[in-house]
Formats: C-alpha cells, sequence, structure tokens
C-alpha cells in the first residue's frame, strides 16, 4: 500500500489553517505557518481555488474558504425540490408522449417514486408517489444502476428477483445493460417487471453532474414499442425531458 | 385596415399581473408554445402604499408580446386572437387626449383607501354597498382608489368632470392602448373586473348611479362595461388587425382556465395566498358567511355566470416565513420532508393570522398563534402544523360556500406552486373529503383568458371543446377517518379561537 499523498496532506493543512480563527490569510502567511514554500503553498491554493474550496479575495489578494465546501455537506438534494424543479417538464412529457410518467430516486436497494404523472386519457388512475420500484428490471432502475455505483451495490447485497420471462437476473448481464446505458444515455424495460408494460428512462443530474434521480414514461408495450424495440420519438421526448430537469437544477448544458 | 378573423392556428394570452407581465401562446389543443416574461418596479411611496407605473407596464407588455412572437416563431399571421387577465382591483387613471396616466397606477394591495372606506361606511359600516356589488368596503376594491386619486391629484377632478379623463383597470390600459390609445382606443372593460370596482351592480351590470354619486366618482371617467368574451376592437402594432376578444381578472381567469364551467364546480389557486371560486350559476349568491359575490365570466351575449369568492391571506406565505423567519428549512421544498420524518401533528397547531382572520371570520383584532405545544413537539410536527393550517383554511372557505350556496362541492380544482406538495394536496383532500385534482396546464390563468378570446372568434366551438382540452395530471383521494377528521377540525376550531381578540384597542369589525 502506498504512503500518504505528501500534496493531499499539505491541501488538507491549508484548509484547517484557513478554518481556524483568521478567516482572511495572504499567501506569505500561508506558507509561513506551515513551512512551505512559497510557490508550493501557492499551486496549492491555486489547485483549490480552481475547485472552489478557496476562494481569492480580489482587493485583497488573500484567501479564504470557498461556498464549495459548505455544499459538500449538503450536497444532497431534497427529493421535493426535485419533484418541484421538474414538475412542469414531467407534464409535458406526459402530455408529448400520451403516457405515465414517474420520476425516481435511490431509497436502500430499490427506486422510490417521488413524482408520478398520470397518462393524459382521464382514465382512473391512483397516484403512486411513495411506493418503490425494482432497481434492475425498470428503466429508472436501470438507469441508476448505470450512473450510481451506490446502486450497483446494492444488488450484490440484495441478489435480482425475477419476475416475467424477459428480466434480467444475471449480474454480468445486468452490467451489460447498465454499459449500454450508459453508452446510448438512456434506459428501456420492456416486459421485465410487469407483463404488458414497457418504459423509457434517462438520467437527472444536478449541477455538479452528480446522478440524482430518473425520469421516464411507462405504458403498454404495444403504445411504447415499435416490433419490439422502443419508438425512438418516445426516447427522444423521455432524453429531452431530462435535460430540462437537470438544466433546471443547474447542470450545465450537454 | 383591420381583418376579422384569420387563418391563425395560436391563441395570445397577456397576463398583467402584480409582479410581471408575460405573454403565452397556446395551441388548440391548449398547451404553450411559447411564454416571454418581464418584470416591472413596485413603487413603496410611503408604508402600505402600493404603486405601478402605467407606462412602465405598457412598455412591458409590448416587450412580452414581441418576444413571444419571436420564441414562437410566429408572426400576426399566426394569431387568431388575442386574450387580457389581469392583477384585480388595480387602479389608473389617464388623460385621453395624451394617453398619459395622471398619476402611478394605485395596486390592489394599497391600503390608502382604508380611512376613506370607512368614511363611506357611514353609520351602515363595511356592509353599506353588499347588496348591491357583492364586496364590503374595503381597501382593495378600486371604486374608492378612484376617489383617492381624484380627491388628492391637483386639478384633477375638474379634468375629469370635463371628460379628459379616463379610469380602467388593467385590462382597461392594456385594451385602450392596444387598440390604438389616442388614436381610436376602446375604453371598455369586462363584467368580471368591474365587479371588483365596488361600483357595478350585480344584478343589472351597469355602472350603479346611487353608488357613483355616494363614492363622488364622475360617470364620464368609467369604461363601457362588455362581457368577458367578444371582440373590443382589434390590435395595432406587433399585432396589427388580430382580434382583442377576451378580458377577465386572472382569479376569474383560472377558474375559466380549470373550466369550471358548472354550477358547484371549484377552483382553488395556491401562490403565496389562496383564492378559491365556486361558480354558482347564473345566480348572484349573496354571502352571510364572510365570502365575496362576484361574476365568474360572462360570454357574449349569454347570461352571466357568478361566483363565491373566498380568499386566504396566509398559505404558501407560511412557509416562507417558516424558511426565512424561522430558518428551520432552506428551501419552500424541504417543508413537505420535514413533515415526513412524522406522523402527525403531535397535537400542535399553527393559525398564521398574521394581519387578522379573514375570509370567513374578518377578525382584525385577531394575531396568529402556535398552541397545543407540549416537550413531545418536534420540528417535524410543526412543519405538519404548517402545511395542515392550509389545508383546515381551506376547509373552512369550503365550508362557509356550501352555507351560503347551498352546493356541497364535489371535487376541487387546484393550481398554483404549492401544487407540487404532495403531502400537502393529500392533507386537503383528507379534511374537505373531497378528492383534489390537478390539470395538466399549470398556467391555468392565461389559459382562461386564450379559452375566453378563442370563443369569441370562433377557434374553439364551444365550453364542451374547452373541457375536453382539460386533462387530470394527478388526484388525490381521501383517506383519513372521520373520526380523525372531526377530531383534528375542532382542535383546528379551537386553534382559531385562541388568536381572537389579541389587538384590544381594535373593535372586531361585523
Amino acid at each position: 500500500m502506498p504512503g500518504p499523498i505528501q500534496s493531499l496532506e499539505r491541501a488538507a493543512a491549508i484548509l484547517r489553517l484557513l478554518a481556524g480563527g483568521e478567516r482572511r490569510l495572504g499567501l506569505s502567511e500561508v506558507s509561513a505557518s506551515l513551512g512551505l514554500a512559497k510557490g508550493t503553498a501557492h499551486g496549492i491554493l491555486r489547485t483549490l481555488q480552481q475547485e472552489g474550496f478557496v476562494e481569492q479575495d480580489p482587493e485583497s489578494g488573500k484567501y479564504q474558504l470557498g461556498a464549495e465546501l459548505l455544499r459538500l455537506g449538503q450536497s444532497y438534494l431534497d427529493v421535493h425540490e426535485l419533484r418541484a424543479r421538474a414538475l412542469v417538464w414531467a407534464d409535458d412529457l406526459a402530455r408529448a408522449s400520451g403516457e405515465t410518467v414517474y420520476l425516481g430516486v435511490l431509497h436502500q436497494h430499490g427506486v422510490l417514486i417521488v413524482h408520478h404523472v398520470f397518462r393524459p386519457d382521464d382514465s382512473r388512475q391512483v397516484l403512486e408517489v411513495g411506493s418503490m420500484q425494482p432497481l434492475h428490471s425498470t428503466a429508472l432502475g436501470k438507469v441508476l444502476l448505470a450512473h450510481d455505483p451506490v446502486a450497483r451495490g446494492e444488488l450484490d447485497d440484495y441478489p435480482p428477483e425475477s419476475f416475467t420471462s424477459r428480466t434480467l437476473v444475471d449480474l454480468a448481464a445486468i452490467d451489460e445493460e447498465c454499459a449500454l446505458t450508459r453508452e446510448r444515455g438512456w434506459s428501456a424495460a420492456v416486459e421485465e417487471t410487469w407483463a404488458g408494460v414497457a418504459s423509457i428512462g434517462a438520467l437527472i443530474q444536478d449541477r455538479r453532474r452528480n446522478p440524482v434521480g430518473a425520469v421516464c414514461i411507462s405504458g403498454a408495450v404495444e403504445r411504447v414499442c415499435e416490433a419490439g424495440v422502443v419508438r425512438p420519438e418516445l426516447v427522444v421526448a423521455v432524453r429531452e425531458a431530462a435535460r430540462a430537469i437537470s438544466r433546471d437544477l443547474g447542470a450545465a448544458r450537454f | 385596415m383591420t381583418t376579422l378573423s384569420n387563418g391563425g392556428q395560436y391563441i395570445a394570452a397577456i397576463d398583467q399581473g402584480t409582479t410581471s407581465s408575460r405573454c403565452i401562446i397556446f395551441g388548440a389543443d391548449g398547451r404553450i408554445v411559447a411564454v416571454d416574461q418581464q418584470e416591472h418596479s413596485q413603487i413603496f411611496p410611503q408604508p402600505g402604499w402600493v404603486e405601478h407605473d402605467g407606462a412602465e407596464i405598457w412598455t412591458r407588455v409590448q416587450s412580452v408580446v414581441a418576444g413571444a412572437l419571436e420564441k414562437a416563431d410566429l408572426t400576426k399571421a399566426d394569431i387568431r386572437a388575442i386574450g387580457i387577465t389581469n392583477q384585480r382591483e388595480t387602479t389608473i387613471l389617464w388623460d385621453r387626449h395624451t394617453g398619459e396616466p395622471v398619476h402611478n397606477a394605485l395596486v390592489w394591495q394599497d391600503t390608502r383607501t382604508e380611512a376613506l372606506c370607512k368614511e363611506l361606511g357611514r353609520n351602515v359600516g363595511q356592509d353599506r354597498f353588499r347588496r348591491e356589488t357583492g364586496l364590503p368596503l374595503a381597501s382593495y376594491f378600486a371604486g374608492p382608489k378612484i376617489r383617492w386619486l381624484l380627491d388628492n391629484v391637483d386639478g384633477l377632478r375638474e379634468r375629469a368632470e370635463a371628460g379628459d379623463i379616463l379610469f380602467g383597470t388593467m385590462d382597461s390600459w392594456v385594451i385602450w392602448n392596444l387598440t390604438g390609445g389616442v388614436n381610436g382606443g376602446v375604453h371598455v372593460t369586462d363584467v368580471t373586473n368591474a365587479s371588483r370596482t365596488m361600483l357595478m351592480n350585480l344584478a343589472t351590470l351597469e355602472w350603479d348611479a346611487k353608488i357613483l354619486e355616494s363614492m363622488g366618482v364622475p360617470a364620464s371617467v368609467l369604461p363601457e362595461i362588455r362581457s368577458s368574451a367578444e371582440v373590443y376592437g382589434h390590435a395595432v402594432g406587433v399585432l396589427e388587425g388580430v382580434p382583442v376578444a377576451s378580458a377577465l381578472g386572472d382569479q376569474q381567469a383560472a377558474l375559466f382556465g380549470q373550466t369550471c364551467f358548472d354550477k358547484g364546480e371549484a377552483k382553488s389557486t395556491y401562490g403565496t395566498g389562496t383564492f378559491l371560486l365556486l361558480n354558482t350559476g347564473e345566480k348572484a349568491v349573496n354571502s352571510y358567511h364572510g365570502l365575496l359575490t362576484t361574476v365568474g365570466y360572462r360570454i357574449g351575449n349569454e347570461k352571466p355566470v357568478y361566483a363565491l369568492e373566498g380568499s386566504i391571506a396566509v398559505t404558501g406565505s407560511l412557509v416562507q416565513w417558516f424558511r426565512d423567519q424561522l430558518g428551520i428549512i432552506s428551501t419552500a421544498a424541504e417543508i413537505e420532508t420535514l413533515a415526513n420524518t412524522v406522523q402527525d401533528n403531535g397535537g400542535a397547531y399553527i393559525v398564521p393570522a398574521f394581519s387578522g382572520l379573514f375570509a370567513p371570520y374578518w377578525r382584525s383584532d385577531a394575531r396568529g398563534v402556535i398552541t397545543g405545544l407540549t416537550r413531545y413537539v418536534t420540528k417535524g410536527h410543526l412543519a405538519r402544523a404548517v402545511l395542515e393550517a392550509t389545508a383546515w383554511q381551506t376547509r373552512e372557505v369550503v365550508d362557509a360556500m356550501a352555507k351560503d350556496s347551498g352546493v356541497t362541492l364535489t371535487a376541487l380544482k387546484v393550481d398554483g406552486g404549492m401544487t407540487s406538495n404532495n403531502l400537502l394536496m393529500q392533507n386537503i383532500a383528507d379534511v374537505l373529503d373531497a378528492p383534489v385534482e390537478r390539470p395538466f396546464v399549470a398556467e391555468t390563468t392565461a389559459l382562461g383568458a386564450a379559452y375566453a378570446a378563442g370563443l369569441a372568434v370562433g377557434f374553439w366551438p364551444d365550453l364542451d371543446t374547452l373541457r375536453a382540452n382539460w386533462h387530470r395530471a394527478a388526484e388525490w383521494t381521501p383517506r383519513m377517518d372521520e373520526a380523525t377528521r372531526d377530531r383534528e377540525y375542532k382542535n383546528w376550531l379551537k386553534a382559531v379561537e385562541r388568536t381572537m381578540g389579541w389587538i384590544e384597542e381594535d373593535q372586531p369589525s361585523a
């Protein structure tokens, strides 16, 4: 096992120094306090500044802790905030596709439904907010498995259950499906949890491009698929909605 | 040269609101094609006074119309008609020869006419004009605002009596400018906006000569009262020749946009405050339980449809208070997360009577309370109590409406920002013991104006077609058992009782 990395130790020391008594310190104060060459201290401070962990006062040139450190402590996105931001786009996706829309986030070892928009045909439908869906056999779950290592870890502890003849239960096959999902930017689950139901999902990212959840449409396989594969225009609609929600959460255009 | 109709496939709605003006372009299925929005300045000359610059608002309106057309990549040839919806009661007077406002507009929130309203009540009190107008004497309404301007702007009364001055709520101001201003602009208002002036008789839908005299408002300043859906004139400028074909006050427009066309249908708009309107059909129902009687809408020469209105002053703003003043949550959406950490309110109740109790109590001596506190109560319980306050206030208004109208609500259609709060919507369904329904289009206000304009020019053939455009995006069904509901309501009413009589020098008003 390699030893500790010196520059990281020094960076940590600088952060601790800036977090102590004095709120703002100049370069010479930092280097003197820690016994570092000015050039070394400057290099580390500049790197920390690029990451947002340190900010430099434009007038005095002194350094202080950056806003990014605060965000680290609260990077968890409130699911109700996610719903509020996604509302308009989820409505629009349901209207455009004519299908049910769900938003889901990873919760324990499954997908928690945090938002549900009815299929716009005014038939009797029951709000499913708060219910759970499996990770390995739904479009929402596959997106989370593909992008969130914590989700993938859950599969090792909770072996996937088979629901239909099409459910993938072999971990290698699921990993292959995840790779495909990452590569093409969307997931599909056709009759893998419920017979007759197909869904298409895409990733929602926050401003740091971290995976925060997934959006999907779900509907009768006859409408969502054509000749056994999901309809490309529906894939486009789902991906556009996911991008729009991510943009509203502050993610850069991509 | 104007044309009566063109082949346009879209309707433009101008929503002249309290903080911003927007133009939204709708397609035939009611879906939004483009939106443009601009805020305008809020002018606070002294505490309690709120003004808008009428000229600025007209500039913003022109700009958002052009902006929305550009975003949608459309021209005037694509627009079949224009509809208007607006902040209600805000009052502007202008010179008919120059088109210049004679003073900033007095905004509905402006309380400078409070003393004047007391004086106008004489020995009768705030209900002096209620039988004719459906409204109590309160500082919101336009009539007393006109009177204040005539009394306080130098030489204005003389100019008004000479016929040089025009009055309008924001619908009239926008329509007059949109149809040419000093060059032949039409000076009209619709029945819904006129019903908020305190000058219109609800039964005749005409200006009430006796009230005009009591209020000291010369008839020469008043616009012609027209229906909510008819061609008032044709636009000039970027939309030249397009029919200007609807006007509705914002809450009435939301009622129309929610397609509450049948007697007994109601909508509730949940924002910082909440406005609940119930369609009472062709009958203007007098309220004995603190509600307002108002015109819901009138389509062309058809009979007018009336509504009962209950407003709740503090709903979303209670969540904001919890966030900004108490700092218990950092975003409004977090209230639901916090409330979900507990199963119930733990016995705590919050009654946000921040500036007294409104409908159905109207007690200005009341102030807010948090009650039922024990060592057991956590911030999660208080978060529940915050959401439940909105639900119970809704229940009280709905109950008052049932008493006044005899109509029992079968379902409540909701819109507004707070509809993204799932727990709140469930809670409202639970305490009303009726389903709560959210439609797809969140912009029900602008949609209502578009619908009325589209009807007027035959873009949509009838109300049934509009109703077919309404689709349920979510529905919350009641899950609370009756015993719990009854017990909780009783507790809420006890909490409300504890707010009353806090301000001692102030006598409760009726």
